[in-house]
């Protein structure tokens, strides 16, 4: 079997041929992707990768084309660029020779902007702690602007307004375009090195971002933080800001407003000393007025002391009348009471109750006495009369009318009825005067009716 | 001695006047209070007429050095308001 004639090819042949196809293929493309692995050895060439979701490609930047970046290429940053497509013969790797990069989605300047202020934030440039007081009246103000045009009368104009013997010196600069940079911070270091202004206006009107961009180059930045002399920054409008303007010791928002803080109202400042001096007068009269009163007062007091020591001579006896005064009521009132309690302890003297007592018991044993006689009187009476009854009464009495008293002997029974003896016993019968012994005959049931 | 800053005197002079109106101060030190006051005072006025009126421009010579010229600001504001320096040097 014939086989067609092989021509083989050597790796530079058919590396060189894909190099030819690829370049004449692609030799002028935009791109955008997003920055990874970047590294930039000491060539000064930046390489990286750009990559999208998908895939991703080798890219160059070259150290010519890499110094006029405005910005610095980073990880992640997503950039649009301009190139060709070439092959690194030695390695058979295709890779994208740049020409430029671009952020996307922000300008250049703006990435660069916010690059810088980030580096110098961090650098500590804008530290609060750092910014130096601006003068409150400076003698001598420097002025780094444009001689040209309308900022610079505008501000000599304020400021001559609001103080008329001011010493300004101007150092004229650009203030856009190349190189404009570098003369703005020479002049900041020049007004350092050989003059005695006691604070600087360093600005320009407004304009675009281009037109502005030399104060948002690093050299400027460096030149103020590296400025001994207190600076205002006055750069384009309101809304602007600037590098220059995070660094400044005071930002101005605009050239005429940095003219307006830089100097108060000479006048405003006459008025306020004026104020305080006339504060400063009466508050001194016053006080000295306070001393002359409180001076006369002690004056009035020494000037007649022997009227002072009278009213104390006088003050001294009525003390001590009131003192003898008190003393003696208060004597009098003791002895009152000592009179009163030995008034009260002779009342109870035990001699004396002794003999009240004494008496009382002789009246009492005389009471008694008497009560006693009345008593027996009385009694005496009472047994008279009952003696009276008494001897009605006696058996002896019924024995004067006849009467007489049998009893039984011996047993001395009284005899009341006849059936208590019998014949034989022996009765004895008392008469009013004189006994009978008699024995009994014969008892009878019935005395016979004589 | 250092220099006396205006800012500085004029808070001093501030300060005098309110402990005076403060009260209750012994008499020799309110009269030297008041002698401070008065200097400060003067000082201030003194500084706000201080300085001469003046308008100048720094220009840099052949030989790097700056040099001050008076600077008119009506006659600048049209064009090239520089001082030719070429003819200015020497």
């Amino acid at each position: 079997m014939d086989l067609p004639l092989r021509y083989i090819m050597t790796v530079s042949e058919l590396t060189r041929e894909i190099k030819d196809i690829l370049e004449d293929r692609f030799p002028d493309v935009w791109i955008e992707g997003e920055i990874s692995n970047l590294r930039i050895p000491p060539s000064g060439h930046i390489y990286f990768t750009l990559k999208d979701d998908f895939s991703q490609i080798r890219s160059v930047l070259f150290k010519m084309q890499a110094r006029t970046l405005r910005f610095v290429p980073e990880d992640g940053l997503y950039v649009i660029g301009r190139g060709r497509v070439s092959l690194y013969e030695k390695r058979g790797d295709y890779q994208l020779i740049l020409e430029s990069i671009e952020p996307k989605g922000m300008g250049a300047l703006q990435l660069a902007f916010l690059q810088l202020k980030e580096k110098l934030e961090r650098e500590g440039l804008f530290d609060p702690a750092l910014k130096k007081p601006i003068p409150m009246i400076p003698q001598k103000i420097g002025i780094v602007t444009s001689p040209t045009g309308a900022v610079i009368q505008d501000m000599l104009h304020i400021l001559e307004r609001r103080f008329n013997n001011l010493h300004i010196l101007l150092y004229p600069v650009r203030v856009q375009g190349e190189g404009a940079s570098s003369e703005i911070a020479e002049a900041i270091h020049d007004f350092n090195r050989f003059t005695d202004v006691d604070v600087m206006i360093v600005g320009r009107g407004g304009g675009s971002i281009e037109d502005l961009w030399a104060f948002n180059e690093e050299v400027v930045a460096r030149a103020m933080d590296r400025s001994k002399i207190p600076i205002i920054s006055a750069v384009g409008h309101e809304t602007d800001y600037t590098i220059a303007d995070f660094v400044a010791d005071l930002r101005a928002p605009t050239p005429s407003a940095a003219a307006e803080l830089v100097v108060r109202d000479k006048r405003e400042m006459k008025n306020l000393l004026h104020y305080l001096g006339g504060r400063l007068e009466n508050q001194t009269l016053q006080i000295l007025q306070e001393y002359r009163t409180h001076l006369s007062h002690l004056k009035k007091i020494f000037k007649e002391p022997g009227k002072r020591v009278e009213e104390y001579f006088l003050r001294l006896d009525d003390f001590f009348s009131r003192l003898r005064l008190l003393t003696s009521w208060t004597l009098e009132r003791k002895g009152e009471k000592c009179l009163h309690l030995s008034e009260s302890l002779l009342l109870r003297n035990p001699m004396q109750r002794a003999k009240t007592l004494r008496s009382s018991i002789l009246e009492a044993r005389r009471r008694l006495e008497q009560n006693v006689k009345y008593s027996i009187e009385i009694q005496r009476q009472k047994v008279g009369g009952t003696l009276g009854k008494l001897d009605s009464l006696s058996p002896l009495s019924i024995l004067k009318r006849g009467y007489s008293i049998t009893r039984k002997l011996p047993s001395l029974q009284i005899l009341k009825d006849a059936s208590h003896v019998e014949g034989g016993d022996k009765v004895e019968v008392r008469l009013d005067k004189g006994v009978l012994l008699c024995g009994v005959e014969k008892t009878e049931e019935k005395a016979k009716e004589a | 001695m250092p220099k006396e800053k205006f800012e500085d005197a004029l808070s001093k002079l501030e300060k005098i006047v309110s402990t005076l109106e403060e009260g209750d101060i012994p008499l020799e030190e309110s009269l030297k209070l008041f002698e401070e006051g008065i200097r400060l005072s003067r000082f201030c006025n003194q500084k706000l007429d201080e300085a001469e009126k003046k308008v100048e421009i720094l220009l840099k010579g052949k030989n790097g050095l700056l040099k001050a010229h008076p600077f008119d600001p009506s006659a600048s504001s049209g064009q090239a308001p520089l001082p030719d320096l070429e003819e200015e040097e020497e």
